[in-house]
């Protein structure tokens, strides 16, 4: 099977260290994996501050980068689920059904739900708290949403089970929102810092050294409101402790 | 780039004590809620009847409503018709002057709320008084709820202590709450003695029976109609169901996804005038049946005014209710503002980072967040988009449209790193203001990439 790599603007530009680790991890795992150049950014941020009309052209970008692959994975369940749940709509209005919905997998998701590895041979001695970010739950089910009563099951926590001294903990607002939501922070700054703010010390109560998630911009986010506060916390991406040297 | 929501939530954090205050007690709500849908080992399945029966129950008003009225007829109620609140108020004022209804007790009706109907009776002469305790305190108070469920939610025993002794003349500096809700009652009890006419809402329709039902836990709508020989019950449209099988559906969600209780301590079902007496029924359109017309949005419809959305809502919890210019707030209330006055309202849509919690705990599965991403596609079209974020986007766009820009952009970023503080962190950056801005890496993954730094790694991995 090819993997069309898909790196998210941001993950571009701020954490390339979590594309490195990323590809290097599908490769650790035995796949054929190629990164096809001159991605840019999936569209969400126009769209959610209420200009999806602007993700047209890159909608359609997108789906011509990843045309050739098997599957398209990505680091950043946010974007993922933003293609997975918009891009049917979106390409609706250029008259062009969606290829990609049908292949495009959250990083973990993929690992967890297509590869099921047994083992990892990676090491982490350090204690972890699971960011778990809302588009990750709410529209990735990579852990059960806490508003819904079927038994609880957390994707990361079952591959981060698979590295080696790890300690592992959730806050006690199990998947409550980091305040990130793009344009939302800058727009309702007081209540999405508020939110940065509460969300950390939630993570900080479990006693954790590290938050990790699957998302990216929420540790963005998060970071933001560490940095400002000097709290001693934090933030690595879930596949930099999948991909960590056993 | 504020909007009206973001304003009046930055000015409700900055009494940060009664802010997070507000925020846990309405996650502790929420926490009830988890608590109780926990025990109903079908609770999934009761959501996915409640919304299936909510789509049945709109796209067969016609049919419901008229069987409706038919048996409320047969029961001995008399049933009016009301397209707007206009005609809501002016028939519920008929009513009362044709009787000569001096005293007027209410229990708690969102639809009398949205169509403005205390002030206009009591312009007119009609003492009306709202008999829900929280509704009562606001009343005193003259302010409106802010949370459906929970109307005073945002005041502190002391505020009604310190309200009572100047209304109710009770003891000085006494704010044990058990003291206070006594005293609310003996005041309440000499209103209900003294009421000639009682109102409700309703919370169901029952159009196999005719039956409005109402569901409360103070009793105090159960005082109204025993204490009074005149009953008028009004409801929206969308408040009718079919029969009693599915009002059961929506009596075992509704209390514990409202409030963490298996279900409210009174539910009472108003089919028939008492003997010599009489029973009116107004049933209320007010743009309800504009909304069933409305595709992506008709869905609001089945919301069954639980709260759960405001509990969960983590920008609710932490800006309030008077935070919002509808008077319903929270998700729902974005949502029903938007579908009533889209121009009047469109500054609530800010108030919302799409985490979709609302949606996962509705109860009639109303796809509130869904339904604010779509408005928001819609604010440019209304003429209420934000400038700065039009220029912001379609500059992305281009950005993003052209891989030689964004390459360059790539390229760029990191010089903003090493800017002077003062330039970056100020009044035009709302991310900085309690956060620090993210620190562009000093190579992109494209350009590590095209330098074949990151399959020389794996390489260089592989032959170690």
């Amino acid at each position: 099977m090819k993997i069309g790599l898909f790196i998210p603007c941001y993950v571009n530009a701020i954490f390339p260290q979590v594309g490195v680790a990323s590809y290097q991890l599908l490769k650790k795992l035995g796949l054929d994996v190629d990164y096809p150049i001159d991605q840019t950014c999936c569209g969400q941020p126009m769209a959610n501050a209420g200009f999806e009309d602007e993700a047209k052209k890159l909608a359609m970008r997108f789906e011509s980068q990843f045309e050739k692959y098997d599957y398209i994975v990505g680091p950043s369940a946010s974007c993922v689920s933003f293609v997975k749940e918009n891009y049917p709509r979106v390409l609706k209005k250029e008259k062009h059904l969606c290829e990609s919905i049908g292949k495009i997998y959250d990083i973990c998701e993929f690992i967890h739900d297509v590869v099921k590895p047994n083992s990892l041979n990676a090491s982490f001695p350090h204690k972890v708290s699971i960011h778990n970010s809302c588009h990750g739950v709410r529209e990735l089910f990579l852990s059960t949403p806490s508003e819904m009563n079927i038994p609880y099951n957390n994707k990361l926590r079952n591959l981060l089970n698979l590295v080696n001294d790890i300690e592992i903990f959730e806050p006690k607002h199990i998947d409550e929102c980091c305040g990130f939501g793009g344009m939302f922070a800058v727009e309702e700054q007081a209540v999405s810092t508020a939110m940065g703010r509460d969300k950390v010390k939630d993570h900080m109560s479990t006693g954790a050294e590290y938050i990790t998630g699957a998302d990216g911009s929420c540790m963005m986010h998060m970071k933001g409101v560490i940095d400002r506060e000097k709290w001693p916390i934090k933030t690595i991406h879930v596949v930099e402790i999948l991909n960590s040297e056993g | 780039m504020s909007t009206a929501h973001s304003k009046a939530a930055e000015k409700f954090l900055k009494n940060s004590q009664q802010a997070e205050w507000h925020n846990e007690t309405l996650w502790m709500v929420r926490a009830k809620r988890d608590k109780l849908s926990k025990q109903v080992p079908e609770w999934e399945e009761l959501r996915n009847n409640a919304e299936a029966l909510k789509l049945y129950s709109s796209s067969h008003w016609v049919e419901l409503l008229t069987e409706f009225e038919k048996n409320a007829i047969a029961n001995g109620a008399v049933v009016h018709w009301a397209k707007d609140a206009q005609e809501y108020r002016e028939i519920v004022y008929q009513l009362l002057s044709e009787r000569n209804v001096k005293n007027f007790v209410k229990s708690k009706s969102m639809l009398s709320e949205e169509c403005e109907l205390d002030d206009y009776l009591i312009e007119r002469g009609i003492d009306t008084v709202e008999t829900d305790l929280g509704e009562c305190i606001l009343q005193l108070m003259k302010l409106p709820p802010s949370h459906i469920v929970l109307p005073a939610i945002h005041i502190k025993r002391e505020q009604v202590g310190e309200l009572f002794e100047e209304k109710l003349n009770t003891e000085k500096g006494n704010f044990d709450p058990t003291y206070l809700t006594h005293q609310a009652r003996k005041y309440l009890r000499q209103i209900f003695l003294n009421a000639d006419a009682s109102m409700t809402g309703g919370n169901f329709a029952v159009a196999s029976t005719g039956e409005v039902v109402v569901c409360t836990n103070e009793g105090n709508a159960d005082m109204g109609t025993a204490a009074t020989d005149f009953h008028i019950a009004a409801f929206g449209l969308d408040k009718i169901v079919p029969d009693r099988e599915s009002l059961g559906v929506f009596t075992r969600l509704l209390a514990r996804s409202a409030t963490g209780q298996p279900i409210t301590s009174y539910t009472a079902h108003y089919s028939k005038p008492k003997k010599n007496g009489e029973f009116h029924i107004i049933i209320v359109d007010n743009g309800r049946s504009e909304i069933l017309g409305n595709e992506e949005h008709r869905k609001v419809l089945n919301c069954i005014r639980c709260g759960a959305c405001m509990n969960t809502c983590p920008v609710y919890r932490r800006s309030g209710g008077y935070s919002y210019s509808y008077f319903i707030p929270g998700p729902i209330g974005i949502n029903l503002g938007m579908a009533h006055a889209p121009n009047k309202h469109a500054g609530n849509l800010s108030a919302c980072s799409l985490c979709l919690s609302c949606s996962m705990v509705c109860p009639a599965k109303v796809d509130l967040g869904e339904q604010i991403y779509k408005w928001r596609q819609k604010l440019d079209e209304l003429g209420e988009s934000n400038t700065t974020k039009k220029i912001l986007s379609k500059g992305m766009k281009l950005v993003m449209d052209n891989p030689a820009l964004f390459n360059a952009a790539l390229w760029a970023a990191p010089m903003v790193n090493k800017m002077p503080r003062f330039m970056v962190y100020n009044k035009l950056n709302a991310w900085g203001e309690g956060r620090d801005l993210p620190q562009f890496a000093s190579e992109s993954f494209n350009s590590m990439w095209k330098r074949n730094k990151v399959q020389l790694n794996d390489n260089k991995k592989d032959n170690e």
